[in-house]
C-alpha cells in the first residue's frame, strides 16, 4: 500500500492503484484517475459507468465484473470497451476509487 | 407435525444436504423432498477425462434417486419459481411443495448462447465444449482426427465450475498429442480472462511456469467477445487468436427459476448468501450450498462438500430457533491433473491462498508439487464422490475448515 497525492488530497492505494478506502474519494478525483488510465475527458457516458460502480459497490461490497456491468448498467459491453478500452471493471473501479471487483475467484 | 425441508437440486449438494438431513432427523421430525429436473447424476469431475478417451460419458453418470437415501423424496420435475413471502416452491407440472426450510442446491447452468457466435455454423464441429458429457464425447473423436494446427482453450469469463479444469484440460492435451506423436504440429494456446494462469498469486506462478515448461501459449485478459464463423475469437479490446479447433468454457449463470423467483437470485441468477452461514440474504429459512451461491470460494465438488457440514448444523439451528454458526471458511481442495499420471493438490481458503506444504498434516499428499500419489488420488475420488461424498460422510481425517499444520506459511523467494 503507497499513500498518494490525487487532486490534491493524500489517499491510499494498493500496488495495482486500487483505493484501499473508498471513502477517501471524491468526485474531484475522476479526473485525474481518468487520465493515468489514458481516458483524457471524463464525459456523461463515463460518469455513468462510474457513478454505478460506486453506488453497487456500497450495496455489494463488491464492484461489478464486465458481464454484470453489461447487465445492469444500461451500457453495453461493447460500449463499455469503448469507454475504458483497457478493461472496464477494473478501470472504472480504479477511477470510482474502490477496490478491484473480485468477481473472479 | 413434522418440518417440511425442500431441497431444489439432486447434484452434489442437494443429494449431501439431504443424506446428512435424513440422518440427522427422523421420519417423524422431518420430510425431506428433493426436486430435480432429471435423473441422471454427472460425476463432473471425470468430464476432463472423457476427450482424451480415459473415461467415457456413461461410466460417470448414475441415476440421481439411488444416491438418495430410503426416506427421501424425489420429485423429477422442472421448477417454475419460488415464492419466498409465502413458503412455496411452484413446479412446471403446476404441482407446488410447501416448506418450512428451503435448501438451494440447483448449480451453475451454461449460457453458451450469451456469447456471439458460440452457437453459430461452428458449434460441435470446430467449438466445443467438455463441460457436459454430449460435449466431452463429441471433442473427443474431433481430438482424435486431429494433428496439426492450432488448438485454444478459451475461458469467456469468471465464475465457473472447477476453475482449474481449463488448465487440466491443457495440461492433458500437451500429453495426449505428445503420446501421439503429434505435439509438434500442434499450437497449444490457453485463453482467459485474468491477468494470470489462475487466480491466487502462488499458484498462479506455478501454473503459469508449468505452461511455459510445455509450451503452451498463455493469453491473459482475453475477454471473448464474439466466436467468428472464420475460425477465430474475437475479444472485446479487438485482439484476435485464430484457431483450428476453440474448446471453450461458456459463460455459467445459476438455474432458471431462480432468475423467476422475485428476490431470490442476482444478475447472474446466483443466490446472494452469507459467506459463512450458507442462509441465504433473502430470508431467514433459505439456505444455499454449491455452485448455486455467489460466496467468493470456488464453484467446485469439495467446496460443497466442506460446506455440507456448517449448512446441516445451521438448518438445524435454525428450526431449533437457535443462532446460527459462522462455521465455513471458503476451503477448498483441488487435484488438478498435469497429464504423465502426475498430478498437482491445491487447498485454499478465503483468507490464505494455496500454498506449498503438505495436506492434510506434515505427513501428507504433496501441495502446490506435481506427483505420482496425487494422481492417485485424482483417480480414488470417483469412488469417494460415490460411496463416501454424496452419502454425507465426514471423510476421515478431512475436516470441513481448512488445516495448516503441513503448510508453508512462508514461502521462500525464488533464485
Amino acid at each position: 500500500m503507497t499513500s498518494t497525492t490525487v487532486a490534491g488530497v493524500t489517499v491510499d492505494r494498493n500496488d495495482e492503484g486500487f483505493f484501499t478506502d473508498p471513502d477517501q474519494w471524491t468526485e474531484a478525483m475522476a479526473p485525474e484517475l481518468a487520465r493515468a488510465e489514458g481516458i483524457d475527458e471524463m464525459t456523461d457516458d463515463h460518469w455513468r459507468v462510474v457513478r454505478f460502480m460506486r453506488t453497487e459497490y456500497a450495496q455489494k461490497g463488491t464492484g461489478p465484473t464486465v458481464r454484470v456491468l453489461g447487465k445492469t448498467s444500461g451500457v453495453s459491453i461493447k460500449e463499455l470497451y469503448q469507454l475504458f478500452p483497457k478493461g472496464p471493471a477494473k478501470v472504472a473501479a480504479k477511477i470510482a476509487g474502490i477496490p478491484k471487483p473480485r468477481g473472479c475467484i | 407435525m413434522p418440518k417440511r425441508i425442500v431441497i431444489l437440486g439432486g447434484g452434489t449438494g442437494g443429494t449431501l444436504t439431504a443424506n446428512r438431513l435424513r440422518r440427522l432427523y427422523s421420519l417423524d421430525a422431518a420430510v425431506i423432498t428433493v426436486v430435480e429436473q432429471d435423473d441422471r447424476h454427472v460425476y463432473q469431475p471425470g468430464l476432463l477425462f472423457v476427450p482424451f478417451g480415459l473415461t467415457h460419458p456413461e461410466d460417470i453418470v448414475r441415476p440421481r434417486e439411488r444416491q438418495l437415501r430410503i426416506g427421501i423424496d424425489f420429485v423429477e420435475s422442472e421448477i417454475e419459481h419460488v415464492d419466498i413471502d409465502a413458503c412455496k416452491v411452484h413446479l412446471a407440472n403446476g404441482a407446488t411443495l410447501d416448506y418450512d426450510v428451503l435448501v438451494v442446491a440447483s448449480g451453475a447452468r451454461l449460457v453458451p448462447e450469451e456469447t456471439e457466435g458460440l452457437l453459430g455454423p461452428g458449434w460441435m464441429k470446430d467449438v466445443f465444449t467438455f463441460y457436459t458429457p454430449e460435449g466431452a464425447a463429441a471433442l473427443g473423436s474431433a481430438l482424435e482426427h486431429f494433428d496439426r494446427g492450432r488448438l485454444v482453450v478459451d475461458v469467456v469469463d469468471m465464475p465457473i465450475k472447477c476453475p482449474v479444469a481449463p488448465l487440466e484440460f491443457c495440461f492433458l492435451a500437451d500429453w495426449y498429442f505428445t503420446e501421439r506423436g503429434v505435439r509438434d504440429q500442434i499450437q497449444i494456446t490457453y485463453a482467459t480472462p485474468l491477468d494470470a494462469a489462475f487466480t491466487k498469486p502462488i499458484a498462479a506462478a506455478q501454473l503459469g511456469g508449468m505452461l511455459a515448461e510445455r509450451g503452451i501459449e498463455l493469453v491473459t485478459e482475453f475477454n471473448t467477445g464474439e466466436v467468428a464463423a472464420d475460425g477465430k475469437l474475437i475479444g472485446y479490446d479487438g485482439r484476435e487468436i485464430p484457431f483450428d479447433l476453440a474448446v471453450v468454457i461458456p459463460l455459467h449463470g445459476g438455474a432458471q427459476y431462480v432468475g423467476r423467483s422475485p428476490g431470490l437470485g442476482d444478475e447472474l441468477d446466483f443466490v446472494p448468501t452469507d459467506e459463512h452461514t450458507l442462509q441465504a440474504k433473502c430470508a431467514p429459512n433459505v439456505f444455499v450450498i454449491g455452485d448455486a451461491a455467489n460466496v467468493p470460494a470456488s464453484k467446485a465438488g469439495s467446496v460443497t462438500h466442506f460446506e455440507g457440514e456448517t449448512l446441516v448444523e445451521n438448518v438445524r439451528h435454525f428450526l431449533a430457533g437457535e443462532p446460527l454458526e459462522p462455521g465455513f471458511d471458503g476451503h477448498a481442495n483441488c487435484f488438478i491433473e498435469t497429464g504423465y499420471h502426475k498430478a498437482l493438490l491445491i487447498d485454499f481458503n478465503y483468507d490464505t491462498e494455496p500454498l506449498p506444504g503438505h495436506y492434510p498434516a506434515q505427513v501428507g499428499l504433496p501441495l502446490l508439487k506435481e506427483s505420482r500419489v496425487n494422481h492417485l488420488g485424482k483417480l480414488l475420488f470417483q469412488s469417494v464422490y460415490w460411496h463416501a461424498l454424496l452419502p454425507g460422510r465426514d471423510l476421515p481425517g478431512l475436516g470441513s475448515s481448512m488445516p495448516t499444520a503441513g503448510k508453508q506459511t512462508r514461502v521462500p523467494e525464488e533464485d
